[in-house]
């Protein structure tokens, strides 16, 4: 197998999203997808006419259908909230080989609009028919998905001494950057005493340890290296990019410690060719504090364990040693049941620089990494300015 | 404690449910790798073999993971109040999900030894349950 296949070869050109302090957005299926996939041609510079593949977590031809267009590439890889770190590796093979070469990614969710529009809204009723989760998992009643994650963080608890107080700083310095961000659902300043007050969901989660229930959407717009720098904005380049899966239920998860994000953060950093130290941004999904603190150990920010101590100086936050989660991430930003696409679109902006207020200084690596299902599978990617190429 | 949401058997797994109706565990033996797996079904998930035996095990195990649930989750109701939903190593040498009842949920901790108890289901069929062990 030859290394860094991929690092180079195709750029984020183009990126929309759409979110709301209200959490509700007036837009909501196709019609919304629709608008994100304009927004992001529009910031490329580029039409649908040039679009020839699509990444979509589902059923694509849908939504390529609706789009009015034939693509010749297209990728309904559906993994959960990982599924556009996923789309983005997918989408930078089939440039870097040449099956397309411009291809485009769109999300789109309303739960909350969808409960006032009585069109089911998918918190509730588990899927039909005999499944494993129904089998095995569900007759215990694990409140889905926050009691599969508060399983890890129990187990992290227990063996390496990790405390709530360090999992609810991570809610405290994701919430600093809300306050930056005018689109953020929450934005008011919150203590680590005010998570631990919070009422206890499944233990040893609290509510602010949890992430939000909002509408949102985003699109991105990929092509070639070549064919990216004509275009509107400067190409933010595709360095790295690897993806593992290690269980679907959480009871067949290895170890509710390490996720799979051990395999795909070292690969992805690997095919980059850059190290931890390089990151100045670290989108990490944050679906729950666990999840984000997870992230830091198995990337290679800290050693396995030490993750919360890690935490603990407010690195993560505004002026800290490593931003991350610069929008306010899915506990304060938006996180509409998949939140992989807002990770992508946060990082391209910081690394063109578009961030305004919360704008990390200079920035240019950052790190996408998307969780899907329950701790299940991971999704890197390593974006880089045209300096860092 | 109520369970509504009442696990559906699938065909493929039917000496599993069928032992539960005698109080007995049995798990899913790979013939060829000679292990247990977890969770049960035809095909061993090592070596996806056909040849599995479906042998008697002990329910006692030490708990991996455990959360309180505080606000009910499928099929429960939230006057059954917080209960314990763990992951459970069996000695047996699988882990597996379950409820960790007769005690109070907070007396659950990670480490803890536990022995299986069965909760009848609506068919006849049991759904294997925790206790602390004596």
């Amino acid at each position: 197998m030859s290394e860094h296949t991929l690092r180079g070869a195709a750029a984020i050109v183009g990126v929309a999203d759409r979110t709301s302090p209200t959490g509700v957005v007036d837009l909501h299926g196709r019609v919304l997808e629709a608008t994100m996939v304009r927004e992001a041609l529009a910031d490329a510079g580029l039409g649908v006419e040039d679009v020839d593949g699509i990444c979509y977590g589902g059923a694509a031809p849908g939504i390529a259908e609706y789009l009015g267009i034939h693509p010749k590439f297209v990728d309904g890889t559906m993994t959960g909230g990982s599924s556009y770190e996923i789309h983005v590796e997918h989408a930078a093979a089939a440039i870097a080989t040449g099956l397309c070469e411009v291809v485009v990614g769109v999300y789109a969710a309303t739960p909350r609009g969808d409960r006032a529009r009585k069109s089911g809204g998918g918190r509730g009723s588990p899927p039909p028919g005999p499944n494993p989760m129904l089998e095995w998992e569900m007759p215990y009643g694990l409140r889905m998905p926050m009691g599969a994650y508060a399983l890890a963080a129990s187990r992290h608890m227990a063996v390496y001494g990790t405390t709530s107080e360090q999992l609810a700083q991570i809610a405290v310095d994701t919430r600093r950057w809300a306050a930056l961000n005018p689109r953020a659902r929450y934005r008011e300043a919150i203590t680590i005493g005010d998570v631990l007050a919070s009422p206890m969901q499944a233990s040893p989660l609290h509510l602010l340890d949890c992430c939000l229930v909002t509408d949102g959407a985003g699109a991105f717009v990929m092509t070639s290296s070549p064919r990216a720098v004509d275009l509107a904005k400067a190409p933010v380049y595709v360095l790295g990019a690897a993806t593992c899966t290690d269980h679907s239920m959480i009871t067949t998860m290895p170890d509710l410690t390490v996720t799979a994000g051990a395999v795909s953060g070292p690969a992805a950093f690997k095919d980059a060719g850059i190290t931890t130290d390089d990151v100045d941004v670290l989108m990490g999904y944050d679906s729950f504090t666990i999840t984000a603190l997870l992230h830091l150990e198995d990337l290679g920010f800290c050693a396995k364990g030490e993750g919360g101590a890690f935490v603990e100086d407010g690195k993560l936050g505004p002026g800290g040693a490593l931003p991350t989660n610069t929008n306010g991430g899915g506990l304060s930003y938006t996180h509409p049941g998949q939140y992989g696409m807002f990770l992508l679109v946060e990082a391209v902006r910081q690394l063109r620089g578009e961030c305004g207020p919360r704008q990390v200084p200079d920035p240019q690596i950052a790190v996408a990494h998307g969780s899907g299902g329950v701790l299940s599978t991971m999704g890197t990617i390593v974006l880089g300015t045209g300096a860092a190429l | 404690m109520s369970i509504l949401v009442e696990p559906p058997p699938s065909d493929e797994v039917a000496p599993f449910w069928e032992a539960t109706r005698r109080s007995e565990l049995v798990l899913p033996w790979c013939r060829r790798c000679e292990q247990p797996f977890w969770y049960p079904r035809a095909v061993c998930p090592r070596c996806l073999s056909d040849d599995i035996d479906w042998r008697h095990a002990s329910a006692d195990g030490v708990v991996y993971a455990a959360s309180v649930q505080h606000l009910p989750g499928p099929g429960r109701d939230a006057a059954d109040g917080p209960y314990v939903v763990a992951l459970v190593d069996l000695t047996a040498g699988v882990r597996v999900m379950g409820n960790v009842s007769r005690c109070a949920p907070d007396e659950v901790h990670v480490g803890m030894p536990v022995v299986g108890i069965w909760h009848p289901l609506s068919d006849g069929r049991q759904l294997l349950q925790f206790a602390p062990k004596e």
